[in-house]
């Protein structure tokens, strides 16, 4: 597991969450979770399906507005500016500034290039074209991809392998320079070795970027993060240093779950 | 509702793990009747109950290899975590301070067939009530380890100063013996290096209360004993 870099014991943390209820119609998904994530850090969420952390997750930045049933309440800052309320931040800046890769590779129906170029373009990040191509190389060069695409930039983004497309996803999220990248299980539909390339780049950007994970594989937590929250029924039952979590875990039902003693 | 059992959800999984434990347990059994035969050989001189110690030394270095085997399989296969993982690499450690338990048993053992063939000497007696109190404090922290008992491991953890302090004065006996009449030294410097191989026996045994204590509880136990054998000074000259 890589080592936290040194925290300066004030650093602020990037995003707070506090007591985030989120309701589906009647019924009470997440139970009032208050979570700090601290930046440069990569913070795995853990937990049985059905659990609320996906549900959590897609409170950082405000996916589950797209959801109609979904009310959420509580309070959600990045860097003290508010999601929720009636001073939040516009969605829009937001989901710039707080980026996010899905479970399964989801690439535009549109070059390896423009799908990179997106982000810069709507939200006019760019200068010329000359500059828009220095992002669209950056962020391709910081995905670990850049090598494998520079000569095929002009083909389909769903056009290259799985892996390939992961990648080519989290360089379409870099590339706006977000602050905060989400990650749904970024690489439960990868093959070993896409999925190490990817652990990898998690933990190079990991000096650029506050990164929260939600993974169904406990390995995964332990080998990518920092710290590990552990969910079950709506509640965020435990948080901790991943090697403290993996090692001894404060709750009985933590550590039941991840011995696989959970039935 | 999910709850947690106490059995893993892949049974074979639980069957791994206990086979790991019954094997420490039959290692740990074996061990404890090497250091008890060992002392009673010194006690009532018995050569071929000496023999015996020595000759029954392999099985319990199989047992360690086992043991070794099934941990490097259940780590591999299973990637233990939380108290799993602390049973497992525990496992590993406390068979080898087990292992060298039963060197140091069949070492005395060694040195007892020696011993047999030369005229007794007085601080036997010492020694054996050492070797005693040692073996009670073994069973002690055994029990306490294949019990999850890290209450008992501390109190067994704590009492190892009384063997450090029965090993300085007996170290002290024995040269006074040997100043007092020098046809005992051989006989005295067996005594000497038997009594060291009992006091290691108690450092190890403190090496498990310590495993025990980090199985149950996940913390280890920083904080130094004190040491108090003080036998290493013995016989330097006082300003």
């Amino acid at each position: 597991m890589p080592e936290a870099p040194a925290q300066n014991v004030a650093a602020d943390p990037k995003m707070c969450a506090s007591d985030v209820k989120v309701h589906y119609g009647d019924k009470l998904a997440l139970k009032g979770v208050s979570l700090d994530f601290r930046p440069n850090e990569v913070t795995a969420l853990i937990g049985p399906s059905g659990c609320g952390k996906s549900t959590f997750l897609r409170c950082l930045n405000r996916m589950n507005d797209t959801i109609g049933a979904a009310t959420v309440s509580g309070q959600v800052t990045l860097d003290g500016d508010e999601l929720y309320g009636p001073n939040a931040i516009d969605p829009v800046l937001l989901r710039m500034r707080v980026g996010m890769v899905f479970q399964k590779p989801n690439p535009f129906p549109k070059s390896i290039y423009d799908n990179v170029a997106f982000g810069p373009r709507i939200h006019g990040l760019y200068r010329d074209n000359d500059h828009l191509d220095h992002i669209v190389e950056t962020a391709l060069e910081k995905a670990g991809l850049w090598h494998e695409v520079k000569d095929r930039l002009y083909e389909k983004g769903t056009g290259i392998s799985g892996g390939q497309q992961q990648r080519l996803c989290i360089a379409r999220a870099i590339a706006v320079a977000p602050e905060v990248i989400l990650m749904d299980e970024p690489c439960s539909a990868l093959d070993p070795i896409a999925t190490a390339k990817v652990e990898e780049l998690i933990d190079e950007l990991r000096e650029n970027f506050t990164i929260i994970i939600v993974t169904h594989s406990m390995q995964q937590a332990a080998r990518v993060s920092q710290r590990t929250a552990f969910f079950h029924l709506g509640d965020l039952v435990e948080v901790g240093d991943t090697e403290q979590i993996f090692t001894a875990p404060a709750q009985q039902l933590t550590q039941g779950y991840i011995t696989g003693r959970f039935g | 509702m999910p709850t947690i059992g106490d059995q893993h959800i892949v049974k074979s999984y639980d069957e791994a793990l206990k086979r790991l434990h019954d094997a420490l347990a039959r290692m740990a059994g074996l061990t404890e009747t090497q250091l008890h035969k060992a002392i009673e050989a010194l006690e009532k001189r018995d050569s071929d109950l000496a023999s015996q110690v020595m000759n029954a030394d392999h099985e319990i270095d199989e047992a360690e290899h086992f043991i070794n085997d099934q941990t490097v399989r259940v780590l591999a296969l299973r990637a233990p975590v939380a108290d799993d993982l602390r049973q497992v690499i525990s496992a590993l450690k406390v068979a080898g301070d087990i292992e060298r338990i039963a060197d140091h048993a069949a070492n005395a053992a060694k040195r007892s067939l020696v011993l047999n063939q030369l005229p007794p000497v007085a601080p036997m007696r010492s020694l054996v009530r050492m070797g005693k109190l040692v073996a009670e404090l073994l069973g002690e922290v055994l029990n306490a380890y294949l019990t999850n008992d890290a209450e008992r491991a501390l109190a067994v953890r704590s009492r190892d100063q009384e063997v450090d302090d029965l090993y300085s004065s007996l170290f002290r006996e024995i040269l006074t013996y040997m100043m007092e009449d020098p046809r005992t030294i051989t006989s005295c410097s067996h005594l000497m290096f038997i009594a060291k191989n009992i006091e290691r026996v108690g450092d190890h045994a403190t090496n498990i209360a310590e495993q025990a204590y980090f199985v149950a509880t996940g913390r280890s136990l920083n904080d130094q004993r004190p040491k108090r054998d003080t036998s290493a000074f013995e016989g330097v000259v006082q300003d």
